[in-house]
């Protein structure tokens, strides 16, 4: 296959949140970077993000960083690294003052600053002092505004886009360092190599493994896939957050504000049912914590509606101000999936899958790792990777909301400054010498030459369902064995799978077809990683060892393409302050 | 339910043709246009159309729906009436079934410098802004770029290189309007020639299918007065 090339200093797969900021800081220095993009930047996932950033401003109450890295710390049930989660919570106050430089619409308070919501899991004084005002918001389209003034900033420092272009595989040099990747114009159907120096992977979540999930139809877990091709790891990737308030039925998301704004849940006999489950915090509970009372309550038939099968939202008493203030998005959203005005009527919601803790091992610079045998890492060249296909651990095994956001942001800048520094430096190999082409195209050829086979609708449609009956909210290991087991199976029936269409020009069909291969490899990981977990921690929690053991189990799952699985310490050690040592984790 | 959907592949179609699908839908079924599409994709992998939210936020579904633009994701096939006639958006090149080419449109975005322009040096803290002078942003920053305004509009159909269109005059008064922003005078004189902003005609297409309840006519309104008044 004749391919076309070209070359950037650096490249960044996906233009989300935490890929523009990168390019934002490439863009401004003195190198060339192009930003690869399957959809039209704005068009990206960030954009659904609604509730706000976390950031110690202390605009409406008392707080400090360091009582938001506790929390973070709490929040990921121990299993985060202290040293990002202290760089994240640190810079956390700068990259929002940056984005509201950049443009960002912030909500006001009345001296004119930005306007700040309580969150679940926000404390003051390290969880003594009450709950903590700490999550900047644009109402509740915070995801929407950030996404666009991004765009609108890389847009004002000429950053060169290649949108709707889809990355297939990296391409590695001599000494296994990433030399770029080759790539596909979906319009024309043309395949490039793009050669760079540095690769940024933000290729966002994979949410996608699962039938029902908040996530957008194109998070496929694209860099977690093209990851493991290249025989790198993918780390923690049990943890998979179920957000309390999806929408019953649609699935769609239902931000954490509402209850930062003074709503909350009720079963079917209206009662609050989060002050039995977190006496404290009530439905300001970590995520985890809320999701399960949640499933609870309606796996002992306390549900709502005639299928028992939701709880509801209650918002009526915040009255018509607020909701349209604060929460205008909300109720669009509830009117056209719920059919229901939530100044009047409850809305149903039921836990869905909304976000993976796990990803490509980075550090805090966003440099990937790869794990040895022994549980040391190495970095490898040239490849860096941000937002939420990364996982660097700071959301460990349970995120907080609003520090997705932030965690965007955050390491988007850090990735972006640490490769405009190496290049400086001429610390990173580049493209020169031997690389070789073949293995990317393999995949590539082998759609295009396979005229007949299964539908790649009917496997994505059985993964869907396994990973929902198979490896969800409890788990028990029976229960995720027949998930290995179904998953493998469907992973082989891939192997052999064809499309139907081959032409070239957006070809929807094929790159659909590209994308479930990376899906099955997040949710093979996923389900191994689940079943050799052999404790509850955070968002994983199993039926069958009820509690968290951190004895045996306060280490990082890291999983290969081969089945591997190795494990690595947590680093309990922050940058400059003293260890949170890991207690009872109660709300 | 019966769908008659514009096709065209450029590598094997000359010309595009309308091509009817039939979908099994249950009497208490409740689903977007959106879903019916993906089911009909399950059923026929070559029909091609954007998509990514599902929930009415990215602005990727935006097509020509029983004659109106509209987000596929947040039409209801219960407000349709049979059979359901589903086009590209108009007035766009189509690159390919429902798949416009918005390039034209995203040229003319950008021309307005959608972006905020502060020349007075950079502080430590947030620019102060009033709750009343962040409320002057609001019907204006939620816009997704979904292009169902500005492909209504006949002014943009017949000078896209020349008239803004309602999209992109939304997004300068979004930035007239910040009180952050101040480079107002040169975005005003930027737009003050015979065909920018002046090209609207009031036909006020924008405002009926903007599937966010956005005005951009008002907006516009606002464009024209200010460059009235900076004249005199």
């Amino acid at each position: 296959m004749a391919i076309s090339q070209r070359s950037f200093d650096a490249v960044i797969i996906g233009g989300g949140g935490a890929g523009l900021r990168a390019a934002v800081q490439l863009a401004e220095s003195e190198y060339s970077v192009a930003v690869i993009s399957k959809v039209f930047p704005t068009r990206s996932h960030t954009v659904s993000a609604q509730g706000g950033i976390n950031a110690a401003l202390a605009n409406v109450d008392a707080d400090n960083w360091h009582w938001h890295m506790f929390d973070t710390v709490k929040g990921s049930d121990y299993l985060g690294d202290q040293d990002a989660i202290e760089f994240m919570c640190r810079n956390a106050p700068e990259v929002v003052i940056e984005l509201e430089h950049y443009g960002l619409p912030f909500s006001r308070l009345d001296d004119g600053r930005i306007y700040q919501r309580p969150f679940g899991g926000q404390s003051k004084e390290f969880g003594t002092g009450g709950q903590a005002t700490r999550t900047c918001a644009a109402a509740d389209r915070t995801g929407h505004t950030m996404l666009h003034t991004l765009y609108q900033r890389c847009l004002k420092c000429d950053t060169t886009f290649l949108n709707e272009w889809y990355a297939v595989d990296l391409v590695k040099g001599a000494t296994g360092n990433v030399v770029g990747v080759i790539a596909i114009c979906i319009e024309t159907g043309e395949t490039a190599f793009i050669q760079s120096k540095a690769t940024i992977f933000a290729t966002g979540g994979a949410g996608r493994i699962y039938e029902s999930t908040t996530n957008a139809l194109i998070n496929t877990g694209d860099g977690l896939g093209m990851a493991m091709r290249a025989g790198l790891p993918v780390m923690d990737m049990e943890f998979w957050q179920f957000h309390p308030t999806g929408i019953s039925g649609a699935g769609v998301l239902v931000t954490e504000g509402c209850r930062g704004e003074g709503g909350y849940l009720v079963n079917k006999d209206g009662e609050r049912f989060m002050e039995r489950y977190a006496p404290n915090a009530k439905d300001l509970a970590s995520r985890d914590v809320v999701a399960r009372a949640m499933a609870v309550e309606i796996r002992e038939g306390r549900g709502c509606g005639k299928d028992a099968n939701h709880v509801l939202l209650k918002l009526d008493h915040l009255g018509e101000d607020i909701i349209k203030q604060r929460l205008p998005g909300i109720r669009e959203l509830a009117i056209t999936f719920a059919h229901v005005d939530p100044i009047k009527t409850p809305i149903p919601v039921v836990p869905t899958v909304h976000y993976m803790m796990g990803g490509i091992p980075t550090n805090y610079h966003g440099q990937v790792t790869t794990v040895k045998e022994d549980g040391s890492t190495e970095i490898v060249s040239g490849l860096y990777a941000v937002g939420e296909c990364a996982c660097v651990s700071v959301h460990g095994a349970n995120r907080l909301g609003g520090n997705s956001l932030l965690d965007l942001v955050v390491f988007g800048r850090a990735a972006g400054d640490h490769v405009v520094n190496a290049l400086r430096a001429g610390d990173i190999e580049g493209h020169s010498g031997a690389f070789e082409l073949d293995p990317a195209l393999e995949r590539l050829n082998r759609w295009d030459n396979t005229k007949s086979g299964e539908r790649v609708d009917d496997i994505r449609r059985e993964m869907g369902q396994t990973m929902q009956n198979n490896c969800s909210v409890f788990r028990t290991a029976e229960v995720m064995q027949e998930g290995i087991e179904k998953i493998s199976a469907l992973q082989e029936r891939l192997k052999h799978a064809a499309l139907q269409d081959h032409s070239r020009a957006y070809n929807t069909a094929r790159i659909e077809a590209l994308e479930l291969e990376n899906l099955m490899s997040v949710a093979k990981a996923s389900v191994l990683s689940a079943a050799a977990r052999k404790e509850s921690r955070g968002a994983h929690s199993r039926v069958d060892f009820a509690d968290r053991n951190d004895g045996e189990w306060l280490k990082h799952t890291v999983c290969f393409a081969d089945d591997r699985l190795i494990y690595k310490p947590v680093n309990l050690e922050p940058i400059s302050v003293e260890s949170f040592p890991p207690k009872a984790r109660t709300y | 339910m019966r769908f008659s959907v514009y096709r065209f592949n450029p590598e094997t179609d000359s010309k595009p043709y309308l091509q009817d699908y039939d979908l099994e839908i249950g009497p208490d079924e409740d689903m977007m246009l959106l879903d019916a599409l993906l089911l009909l994709k399950a059923q026929d992998e070559t029909l091609s159309f954007r998509r990514s939210c599902r929930e009415g936020v990215c602005g990727s579904d935006g097509m020509n729906i029983n004659g109106k633009n509209g987000l596929a994701c947040i039409t209801p096939l219960s407000s349709l009436k049979e059979p359901i006639r589903i086009r590209p958006l108009p007035g766009m090149p189509v690159i390919r079934d429902l798949i416009v080419d918005l390039d034209q449109f995203y040229k003319n975005y950008e021309r307005i410098e959608p972006y905020l322009i502060n020349d007075e040096p950079p502080c430590d803290s947030e620019r102060l802004q009033s709750p009343e002078e962040r409320e002057k942003l609001d019907g204006l920053y939620e816009c997704i770029l979904c292009a169902c305004c500005s492909t209504s509009c006949p002014s943009f159909w017949w000078n896209p290189e020349k008239f803004v269109g309602p999209a992109g005059l939304l997004q300068a008064y979004r930035f007239i309007a910040d009180s952050r922003d101040t480079h107002t005078e040169e975005r005003l004189s930027k737009l003050d020639d015979p065909d920018s902003v002046v090209r609207c005609h009031s036909i006020m297409n924008c405002v009926d299918v903007c599937p966010k309840g956005l005005n951009p006519t008002a907006a516009i309104g606002q464009v024209r007065s200010l460059i009235l008044k900076k004249s005199i």
